[in-house]
């Protein structure tokens, strides 16, 4: 379970847009008939895309009016999950893993860099508000450590110096490239590969 | 060394492009008809006696699970659920699978869908594998339009829908009852067992969750015969396996291996062997950090299988191996993956939710040097109140690798904490406060 800070200014209103109210239709129907709880947590995710990452309390009680269920279950679930941001984290939200693999590799580098250059807590939006970063645990590209996520986008095999640069240039407001930093294109040894040499025999 | 013909994952690295074209090129849905006619008893029994168990971590034989499911199907339908919440620490092999191998996933549910009578399949996809799970999306579309799947599906006359949920950043979605409690929308908590999720699943109904490996192998070990699958490896340890190799290696990488290979010969050959050399290897994670470590002297022999693994006290889990050299400081390592339990556990059972802080903040204090050695005691005592005293199989999962620690490099700890320094400070007449850590504001 992670702590959860919910924002002290929330908005008054929450509504989806008409293009993401047919998606949430769509998703809905996924499921069968008198289960569309099962909906909550997409839908949860949904508001987060359209509300700058993060999910207001007005649109949890708007969901629970939409699938018929307790305002209560929509907290609780928002409230579990820890890719639920329940006050602003900026329009680049950096996540760094943190976990044993990627501590071994270096991560406590990239930890050093997000604190220089954004905040120096976690969860603290930067000085022009646009960014925010945190520690997470393990994000699943082990043999592609050090890494750390922007969004939705996984950003592999990196250092200091290709940390920093991807950090100012979110900083100031453009995307830099996802994937891997050596040009590894999937996770075969970088020093060239050991199996399914023989394409033909393969 | 196994033989590339051997691999059933032959665009691991993206040689050929992920779509249906090429990946029909490559043998995916092939015969997929025919093998449907053959009917659900041979596929279950064909499962069966290739052996396989659930890639997943717990080895579970994956035949005998799906002969669990209900014979006659009743008012209730069946369901498919395949987990692809890939958290486990030194884990990847389901993404490769995911971004690389999405037709042999797909194939894989029909196939088992079929045999195990359900018409919607779920797949579970944790929520930071965004854009895996974009890719996968578009694959089962593309699936959908060469009718593969859908109405009469491949020809089989089956109807199959697949869907795909996104879970939202919970290791312990993981947990199979857990996942069905998330796809339900409600917080991930484990069910108790029994029911198990054969008889009473997802909205109550028969469900079966495999692994997206699991899964995703058993289209071509139909096509190639149980008997080529159990010829690789031996007897309930067969077939080929996705080794992720991480950490301390000169070239971390996934690679498909043959059941039972040498830890020493997988990391060598394939991951560019221990930095500094194999001298310098310190210690191995088998498994995926819920397995216990195991010291240099015992990597030098052993073999990469469920059962060898198993006598030496650890598991092969996931088959992902987290290498740690001399440079490494063990105990932080270890308290790192504490800190992990601490932060994941969903908080139901008591020993789980309070004993894996208290791990953690010991583990802290012994890396530090800051502990007593009654501690090292205690912290021992502490692992076997969490073990088999929780609904699922988290709490195992927590205390293991700390028992691993204790076990093989107990003196390690003692040394750095032989000063004693709480006891010389103020000695043995104050007890020691448990919740000493709130004291200090950032724990708190």
């Amino acid at each position: 379970m992670s702590v959860k800070k919910v924002a002290t200014n929330q908005p008054e209103f929450f509504q989806f847009s008409d293009e993401n109210l047919n998606k949430a239709k769509k998703i809905i129907n996924k499921y069968p008939e008198k289960k569309q709880s099962s909906a909550l947590m997409p839908l949860l995710f949904l508001v987060q895309k359209q509300n700058e990452n993060w999910i207001p309390l007005v649109a949890m009680k708007y969901l629970a009016k939409m699938l018929d269920i307790p305002y209560i279950q929509v907290y609780e679930v928002a409230t579990f999950y820890s890719m639920y941001n329940l006050s602003p984290v900026g329009k680049y939200f950096v996540q760094v893993c943190t976990t044993t693999p990627c501590m071994i590799s270096g991560a406590g580098k990239l930890v050093e860099v997000c604190k220089n250059k954004i905040s120096q807590n976690q969860n603290e939006l930067s000085a022009n508000k646009i960014c925010s970063w945190m520690e997470v645990e393990c994000l699943g590209a082990c043999v592609n450590a050090p890494m750390l996520q922007i969004n939705d986008d996984y950003f592999e095999d990196l250092d200091k110096e290709k940390t920093e640069e991807i950090i100012d240039m979110i900083l100031n407001d453009k995307s830099p490239k996802a994937g891997s930093y050596k040009n590894r294109k999937s996770s075969e040894p970088e020093s060239g590969r050991t199996t399914l040499i023989n394409l033909k025999d393969a | 060394m196994l033989k590339d013909s051997d691999r059933i994952f032959k665009n691991l690295y993206n040689d050929y492009s992920w779509e249906i074209e090429s990946a029909i090129k490559i043998g995916d849905w092939k015969n997929t008809k025919e093998i449907c006619s053959k009917g659900k008893e041979w596929i279950i029994n064909e499962i069966k006696t290739s052996e396989l168990r659930g890639r997943g971590g717990a080895g579970f034989p994956t035949g005998l699970k799906l002969s669990f499911i209900p014979k006659e199907q009743g008012t209730r339908p069946h369901y498919l659920v395949i987990n692809a919440d890939e958290s486990e620490p030194g884990t990847c092999k389901d993404r490769d699978i995911l971004r690389f191998e999405p037709q042999k996933l797909v194939e894989g549910s029909l196939i088992t869908s079929y045999a195990i009578g359900a018409h919607t399949c779920y797949i579970y996809i944790r929520g930071e594998f965004f854009r895996e799970g974009e890719r996968l999306q578009q694959a089962i579309d593309e699936a959908y339009e060469k009718n593969f799947i859908g109405k009469n599906a491949c020809g089989t006359g089956w109807d199959l829908n697949i869907y795909l949920h996104y879970g939202a950043g919970a290791y312990i979605c993981g947990e199979e009852t857990a996942l069905l409690e998330s796809l339900e929308g409600k917080k991930g908590l484990p069910r108790l067992k029994p029911p198990f999720p054969a008889l009473v699943g997802l909205y109550g109904c028969p469900t079966i969750v495999n692994n997206v490996e699991t899964i995703a192998v058993i289209p071509t070990i139909l096509r190639r015969g149980a008997k080529w699958f159990t010829s690789l490896g031996r007897p309930k340890n067969t077939g080929t396996k996705i080794f992720c190799i991480s950490g301390n290696v000169n070239y971390p990488c996934n690679v498909e291996e043959e059941m039972g290979i040498p830890l020493k010969q997988l990391i060598e050959k394939h991951a560019g062997g221990v930095s500094g050399g194999w001298d310098n290897l310190q210690a191995v994670i088998p498994g995926g950090s819920s397995m216990p470590l195991l010291p240099k002297n015992i990597c030098d022999t052993i073999r990469m299988d469920f059962d060898y693994l198993l006598d030496q006290k650890s598991g092969l889990g996931t088959a992902a191996i987290v290498v740690m050299n001399k440079d490494q400081d063990i105990i932080k390592c270890m308290a790192r993956i504490a800190k992990f339990y601490k932060h994941e556990s969903c908080g139901q059972c008591t020993p789980c939710r309070e004993g894996a802080g208290w791990m953690w903040r010991m583990l802290e204090r012994m890396a530090k040097g800051e502990a007593t050695l009654k501690e090292v005691d205690l912290l021992f005592d502490v692992t076997k109140q969490i073990e088999g005293h929780t609904i699922c199989a988290f709490g195992e999962g927590s205390a293991w690798p700390v028992q691993g620690l204790l076990r093989h490099f107990r003196k390690e700890i003692e040394r750095r904490n032989s000063s004693d320094p709480l006891t010389k400070r103020i000695g043995d007449k104050i007890p020691y406060l448990i919740d000493q850590h709130l004291l200090e504001n950032e724990n708190a």
